[in-house]
């Protein structure tokens, strides 16, 4: 059975899939950019197809992955928390564990070695929370690029940490103080600088966003989060889970995990988005709550716009989730109905970050206790047989300072109105 | 044939390139643009170029990012310039294009905004984020309207698909003369003058050139090799350091400056 099962996603892996050649999925996807970048699009389009199909391109990937970033990351199973919510069987996907302490390296690490083959000197990123920002300043350490990373004054504020980080692995940080101060500006800045520079620069975009091919090649990048976790399901319970959960940003996160199992019609899968202060104050970021087919940014997707096509503010108490736009790849998705999309408040998010803490001695990014904070609503209605894989898809600790500052805060409004009682 | 080929027509007859200021809608307010439309005309404007506000600009600058910022702030919408433009029209025949980024014509409603824009005068656009391959309903909505769409080439284009590019634009050719956003520093001639070259060899339409054109000088620099010349930036920046009175004034003397450095 084990065998039947891995010989079908290998056929699946390998097979003919989304997005079509030019880039779409559905009405989703495609390439909305300055015809500047269109030829640096196309290149990097095919030195991508070109090097997914040379073994010494993936061995290479492989050997980085395993050595480099410490792949393949546990699939842990998480006892107490189990217990705690009294459903389910709980495994996390560790990729808290990932060198760098998130997701974002799978990805930097196979867009670095395309950029040495494209014989370019220089990368840029963007970065919200930061953690795709070091990934990149860590894999341009490792193989001798120069690099800027454009970053939001706002998440610089409340990523102070990771600012540090970057510098010290030789990475310039390029603040940008226009529009909201956040991710969706340091991606405009990212890609005007591309715009300018696209002749010895690549840059390495985070997540499943963006102009062809990016979200097809992060896609596959970060697949291999669920690659390991179906094979390491199979091995811990004998058989698939029933339901997978994710934050979702841009989404690579959660598409590295679902996508390997989106053929497996048994196993349901929940995307979850930043409610922020909830839907109805309009200060969230949840795109497919209030959002409507737009383009920006180079792909045709999800957004949170206004009547005019103007792009919203949004808000979110965490940076890496704080963004107008979805992966168009998860727009499909949820057209087809194989994808369920809900978020979950800023509040909720917070206590699932000290729940997870204090039951499992893990510390979950704010983004990555969205997921959790889902699960949590969810675990008293599910069936305790059934099986539960979380995405943790990085680690807490650049978040430390923001909680402390959160929590202090309430514990301060809390004593006032005590003493005022 | 359409307003903007008859202009271009009668350019090549009078052997001068096209004079094509670049101003955004709704900077500092709508009428205040329509102030700064008819001083563009009268200074000796061929075609008018009327940015479109979008919140994310980017394949702009500085300067046009904030002129963006001061159009959405006055609370612009494409609807209230296409009021704008049939105002005008009713004082100028000069050929109106707008520049616009894909998501506010998306949201208006493709065939809306050709509706619209049949209705109110406006002779064709430039959209800097929709290439030939995602076109398609676009064109298909403009189709038999006499509408252009205007397509950009830039350095990084290569000769199969400036031939492509050719194709699909009609009225005129954008050439975007750097690899940078509005606003950057101009190529040096030389290298400028041979990139025209290989795009007009590759195209037959007219070859417009823009981004980073600031002064009459280097206007007659380009206009010496190019079929139309475009200035933006520099007139915007005009526009944001002169304030709402003085606006229409100052771009109107500057944009006779530079028509007179290309008629001369």
């Amino acid at each position: 059975m084990g065998e039947a099962v891995n010989r079908k996603s290998r056929s699946f892996l390998s097979s003919k899939h989304l997005p079509d050649a030019s880039g779409h999925f559905g009405p989703y996807g495609g390439r909305f950019v300055p015809e500047t970048l269109v030829p640096a699009l196309m290149e990097l389009d095919r030195e991508y197809a070109k090097a997914r199909r040379e073994k010494s391109f993936r061995r290479e990937l492989a050997f980085l992955l395993r050595e480099f970033v410490g792949r393949p990351t546990p699939l842990y199973f998480a006892e107490r928390l189990t217990r705690d919510l009294g459903g389910p069987k709980i495994y996390l996907k560790r990729e808290d564990l990932c060198h760098t302490g998130a997701h974002k390296i799978n990805n930097t690490i196979g867009q670095a070695l395309l950029t040495r083959r494209m014989g370019k000197r220089r990368v840029i990123a963007e970065t919200g929370a930061g953690q795709h920002g070091v990934a990149t300043a860590t894999v341009a350490a490792r193989f001798g690029l120069a690099c800027d990373v454009y970053m939001g004054t706002e998440d610089m504020a409340r990523q102070e940490l990771n600012v540090f980080r970057m510098r010290l692995l030789g990475a310039r940080v390029v603040p940008v103080d226009i529009g909201s101060r956040t991710l969706k500006d340091a991606i405009s800045e990212a890609m005007r600088d591309w715009t300018a520079n696209v002749r010895n620069t690549h840059y390495i975009l985070g997540s499943v966003l963006g102009p062809h091919p990016y979200p097809m090649m992060v896609r596959d990048f970060q697949k291999v989060i669920g690659i390991e976790a179906r094979r390491q399901i199979l091995k811990a319970e004998g058989r698939l889970p029933d339901l997978l959960v994710a934050c979702v940003g841009g989404g690579s996160n959660a598409m590295g995990l679902f996508f390997p199992f989106l053929r497996d019609r048994s196993v349901k899968m929940i995307g979850v988005e930043a409610g922020g202060h909830g839907i109805k104050t309009g200060k969230h970021a949840a795109r497919f709550a209030a959002g409507r087919i737009g383009a920006f940014q180079g792909t045709m997707t999800v957004l949170l716009q206004d009547r005019e096509g103007q792009i919203k503010v949004t808000h979110s108490v965490s940076a890496g989730l704080d963004y107008s736009a979805v992966g168009p790849e998860h727009a499909y998705y949820r057209d087809a109905g194989r994808i369920e999309y809900t978020s979950v408040t800023d509040s909720d998010a917070l206590e699932a970050f000290q729940l997870l803490s204090q039951t499992e001695g893990i510390m979950p990014a704010l983004e990555s206790a969205h997921a959790v904070a889902q699960l949590r609503k969810l675990a008293p209605r599910l069936p305790r047989k059934s099986v539960v894989i979380v995405n943790l898809s990085g680690r807490g600790d650049k978040d430390v300072q923001q909680a402390a500052e959160i929590f202090d805060g309430k514990n301060a409004r809390q004593k006032k109105l005590k003493i005022e009682n | 044939m359409s307003r903007i080929q008859a202009a271009f027509e009668r350019l090549k007859r009078e052997g001068k390139p096209a004079f094509i200021p670049y101003v955004m809608a709704g900077d500092p307010d709508l009428s205040t643009t329509r102030q700064i439309v008819l001083a563009l005309a009268r200074g000796g404007a061929d075609l008018v170029e009327l940015g479109v506000p979008f919140s994310d600009p980017l394949a702009d600058g500085p300067v046009i990012q904030r002129a963006a910022a001061r159009a959405l702030e006055s609370g612009t919408t494409i609807a209230g310039i296409f009021r704008l433009v049939r105002d005008l029209r009713r004082e100028t025949q000069v050929p109106i294009v707008l520049m616009t980024y894909y998501n506010p014509v998306l949201q208006h409603g493709l065939a809306r905004t050709v509706r619209d824009a049949r209705r109110s005068g406006v002779d064709g656009f430039i959209i800097p984020d929709l290439t030939p391959e995602e076109a398609g309903p676009w064109r298909e909505a403009l189709r038999g309207t006499g509408i252009d769409f205007i397509c950009l080439a830039a350095p990084t284009t290569p000769a199969e698909r400036l031939k492509t590019l050719g194709r699909v634009s009609s009225g005129f050719l954008y050439y975007v003369s750097l690899t940078g956003v509005t606003g950057a520093k101009l190529a040096a001639e030389s290298e400028l003058r041979k990139q025209v070259g290989r795009v007009r060899r590759a195209v037959s339409l007219p070859v417009a050139v823009g981004f980073g054109i600031k002064s009459p000088a280097q206007a007659a620099q380009v206009g010496a090799f190019a079929d139309g010349v475009i200035v933006g930036s520099a007139l915007v920046s005009r526009i944001e350091s002169a304030g709402r009175k003085k606006a229409a004034a100052s771009a109107g003397r500057m944009a006779g400056a530079i028509a007179r450095a290309l008629a001369g």
